[in-house]
């Protein structure tokens, strides 16, 4: 803590304390607006009420970040219409329709809006529905009393201890205050003043802490990021997997398929030769021949793409050994895996560590590299690391970020940290449930 | 000799050829288990056994070759894989001296070129792969390698492979002479020691080739 903890969180303490004002006008216009419901014509000063709140929430998340030092999650209302038209919103659409059959052409817009009148009070309605507004109403409430009063404590705190000790001289003086007393209010002068020395900055971050508890998503909010994330990572997964199939297909046309074909073809002419030409036959199978080999190499290349042999072989820590054997930079392998992860998880994690190995040799010009295999309590865990020239970023090559792609699918996570000048450390994390200890697959 | 290949197919091919070459094929099997028996016979001159086997399709071709290999040190065996891995041409390496081969299935393609491989390995020499000798010399970085001409890397190569001096002058098609005079520059470039025969040589090869530079 340095010693200017305290002014800093007065400083800040002080402007909460301004935005007291705006947000108390906020909260007695949706109590207002709350009260008025019931004869419907709180909808409208909710829905307009409530965007206030929103932006309020945000510059108060702001201070309480710059207090805390940490990122504050914050609630966001839904916008609006995206549960589709309510019930409101069917009837303005039915009064349009109708509408304009009758008078058989589209609605100006000014006579749209007459129609659409109801606008506002549907959207009061439909915020009236939205948890995450009701969470931002109770932050209200508590931004307009207790937290107000926190943090004036923390702006009066100074003032007041320096004015009781000047009262605790002035006052004997010029009033006639016993000297008993007077020393009672320089304690309290001194005991406020060394509360706010040491206690200021905590009783700033309290009111943060506060702020943070209450705008934060609740548990819907939550899950609805959740689905999103989930989403996006489906299609990134479905988009990735017909990708892989796409170029399988392409690999096997183009390569081993084509090659197949002409193999064919020079076998037919073989025949043909083999009576007149036995020279020539012979020319065209040691063509046939090598035909093969390139054909075979193909498949093996097409094969290491899609499933190393050495991965089903011998496992992700084989598998990555095996790697660790074919680069040019010594790579130590260091493995403390408690048995075989998951088919699926073992095969993303080894091309990711291959991804990143590619990488370091591409790029790195290290003198060494490390691979840590490390089982968390519920997560698979790798460390590729290297001594080389750093500055690694995921954004810009499309390697890495394939990478965290090909790990999302899993709720895996992908952390590069690469300063220029080195060292690189890539950690790779994916949830994984460890069972049993060491089976093969048989 | 014993044979272990789980493709019908191929295992009738390869017992035809190698009969053809005046091997006698005294087990063709296709499973693991029936290789470990196979291979507790104690006349078998070299076994030929495919690494990815039933019933576990991994890699027990290879591990019941080194374990017979623990059994009967020296027992010559060549390995055949649709994909030579470095890992595994090490753990061969690892499991005693020479008589060991691994190669890939389409070398027998070129049917007197993999019959003498198999000769080779059953007269106690090391056979590799070039993909393998490939992958290993692509490991060493920067070192000494890069002192030696084209001429002398291709030897070195070679020579890693298993191939005996007439073998590396017929591939090269020069002089067995110019090719001891490059396995003796070689030799000097890398700071070995000269050995005697062949397959000490490539013993020392590949120990050079496989320290991390």
């Amino acid at each position: 803590m340095t010693r200017r903890a305290p002014w800093a969180a007065t400083g800040r303490s002080l402007v909460l304390v301004v935005l007291w004002v705006p947000c108390a006008l906020l909260t007695v216009a949706a109590l207002v607006g709350l009260a008025l419901v019931v004869v419907g014509a709180g909808l409208p000063v909710v829905a307009a009420v409530l965007p206030g709140v929103e932006r309020m929430a945000r510059v108060h998340r702001r201070r309480a970040e710059a207090a805390l030092g940490r990122a504050v999650p914050l609630v966001a209302l839904r916008p609006p219409d995206a549960s589709g038209p309510g019930r409101l919103g069917q009837v303005e659409e039915d009064a349009r329709r109708m509408t304009e059959e009758a008078l058989g052409r589209p609605l100006g817009a000014g006579e749209a809006r007459a129609l659409t009148g109801a606008e506002p009070f549907r959207r009061g309605w439909q915020r009236l529905q939205d948890v995450d507004a009701w969470r931002l109403l109770g932050w209200l409430a508590f931004a307009a009393t207790g937290g107000a009063l926190l943090s004036a404590c923390v702006v009066l705190l100074a003032p007041a201890a320096v004015g009781a000790l000047v009262l605790a001289v002035v006052l004997p003086l010029a009033a006639g205050l016993p000297w008993g007393w007077a020393a009672v209010l320089a304690v309290a002068g001194l005991l406020g003043g060394w509360a706010w020395w040491r206690h200021g900055d905590a009783l700033g971050r309290l009111r943060a802490a506060a702020d943070a508890a209450l705008l934060a998503p609740g548990r819907q909010a939550r899950l609805e990021q959740r689905v999103q994330d989930l989403a996006a990572s489906r299609s990134q997964t479905v988009d990735h997997a017909a990708a892989e199939l796409r170029r399988i297909e392409r690999d096997l046309h183009d390569g081993a398929q084509a090659r197949l074909v002409s193999l064919g073809l020079t076998l037919g002419m073989v025949a043909e030769l083999v009576e007149s030409d036995p020279a020539a036959a012979r020319e065209l199978l040691d063509e046939a021949r090598s035909t093969t080999g390139a054909a075979l190499r193909d498949l093996r290349e097409l094969v290491q793409g899609i499933h190393p042999p050495v991965l089903a072989d011998r496992g992700l820590s084989g598998a990555v050994e095996a790697l660790a054997l074919d680069l040019a930079v010594p790579v130590a392998v260091g493995d403390r895996l408690p048995g075989r992860p998951p088919a699926p998880i073992e095969s993303a994690v080894y091309f990711a560590v291959a991804e990143s190995l590619a990488n370091v040799v591409k790029h790195a010009s290290a003198a060494r590299v490390w691979v840590r295999l490390d089982a968390g309590a519920s997560s698979l865990r790798v460390d590729v690391g290297d001594d080389g020239v750093g500055g690694a970023d995921p954004a810009r090559g499309s390697g890495l970020r394939g990478v965290g792609a090909r790990l999302s699918a899993f709720d895996g996570t992908m952390v590069v940290d690469s300063p220029p000048g080195g060292p690189t450390l890539i950690t790779l994390e994916v949830p994984c449930a460890w069972s049993s200890p060491k089976t093969s697959p048989s | 000799m014993v044979l272990a290949e789980d493709l019908a197919l191929l295992r009738d091919g390869l017992v035809r050829l190698l009969t053809a070459h005046g091997c006698d094929v005294v087990a063709a099997v296709e499973d693991a288990p029936a290789l470990e028996a196979a291979l507790t016979d104690p006349t078998i001159d070299v076994a030929v056994v495919d690494v990815r086997l039933p019933p576990g399709f991994t890699d027990e071709g290879l591990r019941a070759a080194i374990a017979a290999r623990a059994r009967r040190p020296g027992l010559p065996v060549m390995v055949l894989s649709q994909y030579v891995e470095h890992l595994y041409a090490r753990e061969l390496l690892a499991s005693g001296e020479g008589a060991i081969g691994y190669l890939l299935k389409e070398r027998v393609a070129d049917p007197a070129e993999f019959v003498d491989a198999v000769r080779r390995v059953a007269a106690g020499g090391t056979v590799l792969d070039p993909e393998v000798v490939a992958a290993i010399m692509a490991r060493r970085r920067a070192s000494p390698l890069s002192r030696l001409t084209a001429r002398e890397r291709e030897t070195l190569g070679l020579m890693a492979e298993g191939r005996s001096n007439a073998a590396v002058a017929a591939a090269l098609v020069v002089s067995e002479k110019a090719v001891a005079k490059h396995i003796s520059s070689i030799f000097t470039k890398l700071d070995l020691p000269v050995g005697a025969d062949d397959h000490r040589r490539v013993r020392a090869v590949l120990a050079w080739l496989r320290e991390d530079g």
